[in-house]
């Protein structure tokens, strides 16, 4: 009798044993998943750039002022699709950072619970809106507006994308920012106000500070964001490679050129087709160095409580 | 109650009630604070005494609900701090706090203690240096940080971060200070530090202190007053309330027999 409820006792632990492994494997694959899709989309970029690059030396790459692969006159200068990106984007930050922090401020250290409770849904909602009706908005409704102010302004500019990129970025600003304010525990900001201080003072000189990784955090998502726009830009920025740092001159960004490409019949193989792969590991990698700047700053400045 | 003729009065509680929302949280509370000496509140946790302590610089005005009826009248100006028209941070510019948990900001020592100094409006750098120096010495931490002012304040022992909080309070020359368990989140030796530097400090400032271990009301303080359920039970001065407490409510609790 004891022998037998020995047994079943110890083929109950077996089974859990096999359970909690079979369970164990299956999380390791889920988490294992993400990492394999990245690791085969680097290969498969860094593969078909160093076709490219057989063809187009660096050099070339890094300092012709033109790109032009489609023409029988080929170009492969990517600086012209960079230009475009980083002046895209930094329109856009120059909207969503001080926007987005002001209202993260607001929102964390001002406004009254039933606003906080209202304004934060109906923000985030911005960034439901899909990306193409920001696009046509920016072409169809900003552009004109602009016009209006700036008559000489091109109908496919940088600046009214980049504007309206910097609307559509302000969610991921200001939301971020604000939990990380939030998450400033109450005694600091108690410390603060013993001292005499303004809820002002307090918002701007000790929980701003307190947060600063979590802010900063929450600036290289939105960089990364506006690296990465696409559908914006390629509607309202123009498709023209432009080698310019004026926003108000119509460019196209990395973004945009691998869009219009893709949507051609370039033929598998051919150099034309390579030069989608090399401007997305072009992509990646700005996209990458801020992501490891931001890594840094937050571990540089990450506060324990 | 009992009170040594000889001290003059900084500030003193008249049928003081508080409220959180419906909740009443003080009970008709009547205490005074003699000037320059150190008044301790005791009581088991929940007696209101914390509660009690944060009326004095209006911190319950920070959070929605919350409501004061009676007087906090403070001397020698006469004025009922409790006045809802009397700004909070008027109030707060001349009483200091030091927390239960020492909560340094993420600034350097040096701009830590200069905190309330910059709030006031000052910048100018001699002036701050000066009184940066004089509050650090204050709070016996000079000689162990001024050759890194300019370092993170996160960086100090909890101990030390203590001592900061308590420069930083006495960097603007508060009228009364306020010490809400000052010494729960630390060790025994730093613990003992800091009693000492209480002790110390009622030289120049009014103490007001919360703390639940009866030995040290015993050690630092000149008056205690116990709490229990809202109310203040007794109050008298240490010696009497520890030797021959006239109430059976106190001498159960320092006697060990609740809280």
């Amino acid at each position: 009798m004891t022998e037998h409820l020995k047994s079943s006792r110890f083929a109950h632990r077996r089974m859990r044993h096999v359970r909690e492994r079979i369970i164990e494997s299956l999380l390791f694959l889920a988490a294992f998943s993400s990492v394999a899709i990245t690791v085969a989309i680097v290969v498969i970029l860094v593969r078909e750039s160093l076709g490219f690059f057989e063809h187009v030396s660096i050099i070339d790459f890094l300092t012709d002022t033109q790109w032009t692969p489609l023409f029988d006159d080929a170009h492969y200068g990517i600086m012209p699709l960079v230009a475009g990106t980083l002046v895209t984007a930094g329109v856009a930050l120059a909207v969503a950072i001080p926007l987005g922090t002001i209202i993260a401020i607001y929102l964390s250290e001002f406004a009254p619970h039933r606003v906080r409770e209202v304004v934060k849904p109906v923000l985030e909602l911005l960034d439901g809106i899909p990306t193409v009706v920001y696009g046509y908005f920016a072409l169809l409704f900003v552009t004109p507006l602009l016009q209006y102010f700036f008559p000489e302004l091109p109908g496919f500019n940088m600046l009214s994308a980049g504007l309206v990129m910097g609307v559509m970025i302000i969610p991921y600003v200001s939301s971020i920012s604000e939990d990380a304010m939030r998450a400033v525990p109450m005694h600091i900001r108690e410390g603060s106000y013993a001292m005499g201080a303004t809820r002002f003072q307090t918002a701007l000189r000790v929980v701003t500070p307190a947060a600063f990784s979590g802010i900063a955090a929450a600036y290289i998502l939105g960089i990364s964001r506006a690296i990465g726009e696409t559908m914006i830009v390629a509607v309202a920025a123009g498709m023209q490679p432009n080698l310019t740092w004026n926003p108000m001159e119509p460019a196209a960004t990395i973004t945009a050129y691998i869009v219009q490409v893709s949507l051609g019949d370039l033929p598998h193989g051919s150099l034309g087709y390579q030069t989608i792969f090399v401007a997305g590991l072009t992509l990646l990698l700005m996209t990458l160095v801020f992501n490891i700047a931001g890594h840094w700053l937050r571990r540089r400045f990450r506060e324990v409580y | 109650m009992s009170e040594n003729a000889m001290d003059l009065l900084k500030s003193e509680a008249k049928n003081l009630n508080f409220y959180y929302g419906e909740y009443q949280a003080l009970k008709n509370i009547n205490l005074t604070v003699a000037e320059k000496r150190i008044t301790a509140l005791i009581g088991p946790s929940g007696c209101g005494k914390s509660t009690f302590l944060r009326c004095f610089n209006r911190m319950h005005d920070l959070y929605p609900g919350n409501r004061y009826d009676g007087q906090i009248t403070l001397y020698p100006d006469d004025v009922n701090i409790l006045n809802p028209k009397i700004d909070p941070i008027e109030v707060r510019m001349r009483i200091g706090m030091v927390f239960q948990k020492p909560n340094p900001f993420p600034k350097t020592i040096y701009e830590n203690v200069a905190y309330g100094l910059r709030v006031r409006g000052i910048s100018n750098r001699r002036k701050l240096d000066e009184k940066v120096e004089k509050a650090l010495c204050g709070a016996a931490l000079w000689n162990e940080v001024k050759d890194r002012l300019n370092s993170l304040a996160f960086n100090l022992s909890g101990g030390q971060q203590q001592r900061l909080c308590i420069a930083r309070a006495l960097a603007t020359d508060p009228e009364m200070m306020l010490f809400d368990e000052p010494t729960s989140a630390l060790d025994p030796i730093a613990t003992a530090s800091i009693e000492e530097l209480i002790a110390q400090l009622k030289e120049q400032v009014t103490i007001l202190i919360v703390t639940h271990n009866m030995q040290q009301a015993a050690r630092v303080s000149d008056y205690t007053a116990f709490m229990h359920m809202g109310e203040v039970v007794e109050f008298a001065d240490t010696n009497t309330i520890f030797t021959n407490p006239s109430q059976k409510r106190t001498e159960d609790y320092i006697t060990g027999r609740y809280g």
